[in-house]
């Protein structure tokens, strides 16, 4: 046996970590780069904006209703044909008007009070919708109550899968057969259903649509979470933790979810491009945020009514903004499953 | 090819076969590994410094390529038909009859693949497809490759299958693999290899997931196809002992170079090159019993101390006279005499009438009892050790793992010190677990690959309160790692960072830190090249010299259990067929069985064999 001389403390450096690894294998994705400093970017934004100190009055109607946004210039003039004004006197109907001798009272209280009718804007950055209000801090609004819900949604989700998925696949017997019952039921009724029961239910507000969502979009992650407990139950590894005496919780959540994290890490990102699109369609069906709130779902419903009259400005800044950062969120999760699993890169 | 070149080939080879079939030429195989920097990075899998390793297969002839994992014996085979992932770069010449086959088109490559060359790989049960029947797979292969019609090829699958000696070949055809056992999965693809009547056989470790008597039967069967058909064959192999029965010619590989290529004869009683012969010394033997098993470093630094010391003789005759002394101290104690065993040492473990059964589902109601392991009795002494030998599935891992708890025992008693195990209570449980440890056999999946080593060694004794803090555990983890031999720096890194050895020692290291008295070790050396196998085993002796362990070594391999125990359980299909003292056993077998197994071990290249 060699003499062992490094056994000082001195001699500790800690190597590099799985996820150490995968940082450095995923800065040279430059795709994956790119998608993250646009994700970034938009989590900026959101942060921002959740502070007040970006769109905090997107509910102010700065505009005139519809205004165009400015590279367009303003809307033309309309020519007002409304019913021609009839010249001549008033019909004098004081006689049998009971409120007539208060009149003048009113018109001596008004003249204390100065109404100034503010000056609305003929063009906005990226236009006006119906009552006047800036698109651009609708959309940056929206994008706040949006990627919350469907980050705060995913978290739900992956927490309620992760924990069914691990009870199920570790202990399996008859507490994996009553969960894989209870996943049947939820998987048996059609998706869009089960949400609009839900909402029915719980009523409207980012709350219920955050809860809606994890509460049905668990399933997928539950059983690939349960598939992976079920490998990882009997490998060695925990079966000399269980050698050592490591209690079941140990072993279930110090040894196997460190092993399974990344399939759950990339499990997340898909539910929150899916629960994102998923806000948009609940709001659009007017089952979703609030009215005095604004997401990206409630935008493109407005949109509707507005595209018919030519204004196409808010359906374009709402499916901009969502392209982008789904887009965006997708391929850093793709990039993010391929630096967790070089595997299954393809060798250049 | 020239018939000069083939005889300059055989005039430094020494032999005289008639011709040669393939012959290798300064063959490189590199790996790309992605870019760094604009910069194509590559492993040499096979060759270093632009050196190629060369030789040739004659026909007729076994040539066996022999070597540790990591050597490139399986890279340089595959690369003869280029069944290499796409990364793979080769250079150099693969001639097969002459024509260079590393610029062969691919339907040249496939025409010959089946054909002329047929390959049969390690594991079989991966290598047939398991939705098909195994006629199916047979017959395709003769319809493919020879035309045949449907009818004829099924009679010829049938006299393939005679021919490798399946038991009811025509009732065969119909069964799925996974029907049929290991070694007749192996009989099956060599069936298939043989359908065309290849002229060179390439069987990629072909035994090396089969039991020894399995193996024992493969082998036969390889002896006897390549006689009767004419055929070569490049057999690969880690194990010296398979090589030495079956080859006429031996290729030793290491790290991606050829080391040493002779006749077997040769290789066996002269080995030239010094890792030769430490590959040769350092495997345990059935013959002799040291107290140490060789080391391939200390054999190689005990050479150079050799030649050192020959030359100070020779310089100094003065010396001479101290020198032996000198030398028997230094050398690895090969010569030292096991340490005897006290007889009357305090029994550890004692174990009456232990049986586990599983149960399997048999339709939907009714399930039906499988006996795992039936009426297994037997003491462990205190620094002694007890070798469990059987063939898989004869229930010996069952049972290591019913010793440590990890499988509730059916029946029967486990008294360890004077307590029942399985009367215990949940916390007593607890404290009698750290004193009964076991290592498993793979030593790349027992550690948790997101924990540190010294997370690994650590947390055992968290859990069990040893030591008083977190720098007194740290403190007793590294004097552990010590004394396995790895040095401290290994506390900060991860298992991937670790070769095979090297985290068995971790793995065991672990169960040292509980301080058991007890070491169940489950197959524990079976996944390591001797080699390693070798420091392991001399590991493992130090420390039940040292610390007073008392061992289960659950083993396939009669040589290795030799080595270490004092007793041996024979078991079979769950039951213990023989129990005695290792020699009883070795010398004086009483079981049929337990004579099918020793006969059945490899004992390499023997004169009287030759």
């Amino acid at each position: 046996m060699p003499p062992v001389s490094g056994a000082a403390a001195g001699a500790d450096e800690r190597s590099e970590g799985v996820w150490h690894a995968a940082w450095s294998r995923f800065k040279k994705d430059r795709v994956g780069m790119v998608c993250l400093v646009i994700v970034v970017a938009f989590l900026l934004l959101i942060s921002l904006s959740a502070m007040g100190l970006v769109a905090k009055n997107w509910q102010t109607e700065v505009g005139l209703p519809n205004a165009p946004p400015t590279f367009m210039g303003p809307a033309p003039k309309q020519t007002v044909t409304a019913i021609a004004v009839p010249t001549g006197p008033n019909v004098d109907i004081s006689a049998i008007d009971p409120l007539a001798p208060r009149y003048a009272e009113w018109a001596e209280k008004a003249k204390q009070y100065s109404t100034t009718e503010a000056k609305r804007a003929d063009t906005l950055p990226f236009g006006g919708d119906r009552l006047g209000r800036d698109v651009l801090a609708k959309a940056i609004k929206g994008t706040e109550i949006s990627v919350f819900v469907g980050v705060a949604a995913a978290l739900v989700a992956t927490l309620i899968g992760t924990l069914l998925g691990a009870a199920s696949g570790f202990f399996g017997g008859k507490v994996g057969d009553f969960l894989e019952w209870l996943y049947n039921v939820f998987e048996a009724i059609p998706g869009i259903l089960l949400i609009f029961a839900f909402a029915a239910v719980l009523g409207r507000g980012i709350d219920t649509v955050v809860i809606i969502l994890g509460l049905t979009g668990w399933t997928g992650i539950y059983r690939q979470v349960r598939a992976e407990f079920m490998k990882h139950r009997s490998r060695e590894y925990v079966r000399a933790a269980e050698a050592i005496g490591a209690s079941i919780s140990s072993r279930m959540f110090r040894h196997i979810l460190p092993n399974i994290s990344h399939v759950i890490l990339v499990r997340m990102g898909l539910l929150v491009v899916g629960f994102i699109k998923a806000e948009v369609i609940l709001s659009y069906l007017a089952l979703g945020v609030s009215i005095d709130q604004v997401s990206w779902g409630t935008m493109l419903s407005e949109a509707q009514a507005e595209l018919i009259l030519g204004h196409w400005w808010q359906l374009a800044a709402a499916t901009a903004f969502m392209a982008v950062f789904v887009t965006a969120f997708s391929l850093m999760a793709d990039a993010l499953r391929d630096a967790l699993d070089p595997k299954l890169r393809g060798l250049e | 090819m020239t018939a000069d070149m083939t005889a300059n080939k055989q005039m430094v080879d020494g032999t005289a076969s008639p011709s040669t079939l393939l012959s290798i030429q300064d063959l490189r195989v590199d790996f790309r590994m992605g870019k760094q920097n604009g910069v194509v990075q590559r492993a040499q899998a096979v060759g270093r410094e632009g050196r190629g390793i060369s030789f040739d297969v004659p026909a007729n002839t076994t040539v066996a390529l022999v070597g540790e994992s990591g050597s490139g014996k399986s890279v340089t085979a595959m690369s003869v038909l280029n069944l290499l992932p796409d990364n793979a770069e080769r250079h150099g010449q693969v001639l097969w009859r002459g024509k260079n086959l590393l610029q062969a088109t691919r339907p040249e490559l496939l025409a010959l693949r089946g054909r002329e060359i047929a390959c049969v790989f390690q594991d079989p049960m991966t290598s047939l497809n398991p939705v098909f029947t195994v006629g199916n797979q047979l017959v395709e292969s003769l319809r493919k490759h020879l035309g045949m019609s449907g009818r004829v090829a099924l009679e010829k699958a049938e006299s393939l299958l005679h021919e490798v000696g399946m038991p009811e070949p025509k009732r065969r055809l119909g069964a799925y693999p996974h029907e049929l056992s290991g070694g007749q999965q192996q009989r099956v693809m060599m069936a298939m290899a043989l359908a065309c009547e290849p002229k060179l056989l390439i069987a990629d470790e072909p035994t090396t997931a089969l039991d020894v008597t399995i193996q024992r039967q493969v082998l036969e069967l390889i002896a006897t196809l390549q006689q009767k058909h004419h055929m070569s064959v490049l057999f690969i192999s880690h194990d010296l002992g398979v090589v030495g029965e079956i080859a006429d010619h031996v290729v030793v590989m290491r790290h991606g170079e050829l080391r040493e290529k002779g006749p077997v004869a040769r290789i066996f009683s002269a080995p030239q090159d010094q890792y030769t012969q430490a590959l040769l010394a350092c495997r345990p033997s059935l013959e002799g019993n040291p107290a140490r098993l060789m080391v391939i470093d200390d054999h190689i630094a005990q050479q150079g101390r050799d030649a050192a010391t020959a030359a100070a003789a020779l310089a100094d005759p003065a010396a001479t006279a101290a020198a032996p002394a000198n030398g028997q101290t230094e050398r690895p104690p090969t010569v030292k005499v096991a340490k005897p065993k006290d007889p009357s040492a305090p029994v550890v473990l004692s174990v009456t009438a232990l049986h586990k059964s599983f149960w399997i589902k048999k339709g939907i109601f009714s399930k039906r009892e499988f006996k795992a392991v039936q009426d297994v009795n037997f003491q462990l002494r205190r620094g002694h050790t007890l070798g469990v030998v059987g063939e898989s599935g004869s229930g010996k891992t069952t049972m290591g793992l019913t010793l440590v708890r990890l499988y509730e025992p059916t029946s029967g008693e486990v008294i360890f010190d004077g307590k029942n195990l399985h009367t215990l209570s949940e916390r007593e449980r607890q404290a009698v677990r750290r004193r009964i440890q076991i290592v498993f056999q793979n030593p790349y999946a027992s550690l948790n690959p997101r924990f540190t080593i010294g997370e690994t060694l650590v947390e055992p004794m968290t859990i069990h309160k040893i030591g008083q803090d977190l720098a007194e555990r740290e403190a007793r983890a590294r004097a552990m790692l010590a004394k396995v031999g790895l040095d401290g720096r290994a506390f900060g890194k991860y298992p991937h960072e670790f070769s095979g050895g090297q985290r068995q020692r971790i793995a065991i290291a672990r169960c040292l830190t509980l301080e058991p008295e007890v070491l169940v070790l489950d197959e524990a050396v079976s996944a390591l090249d001797v080699s390693v196998q070798a420091q392991v085993l001399n590991l493992l002796k130090d420390l039940q010299d040292e610390l007073g362990l008392a061992y289960v070594f659950i083993s396939h391999d009669l040589a290795v259990v030799r080595f270490i125990s004092d007793e041996v359980l024979v078991m079979q299909d769950g039951v213990v067929v023989e129990q005695a003292d290792t020699q009883t056993i070795l010398v004086a077998p009483r079981q049929d069985y337990t004579k099918r197994l020793l006969s059945a071990v490899p004992r390499g290249w023997r004169p009287e064999a030759a």
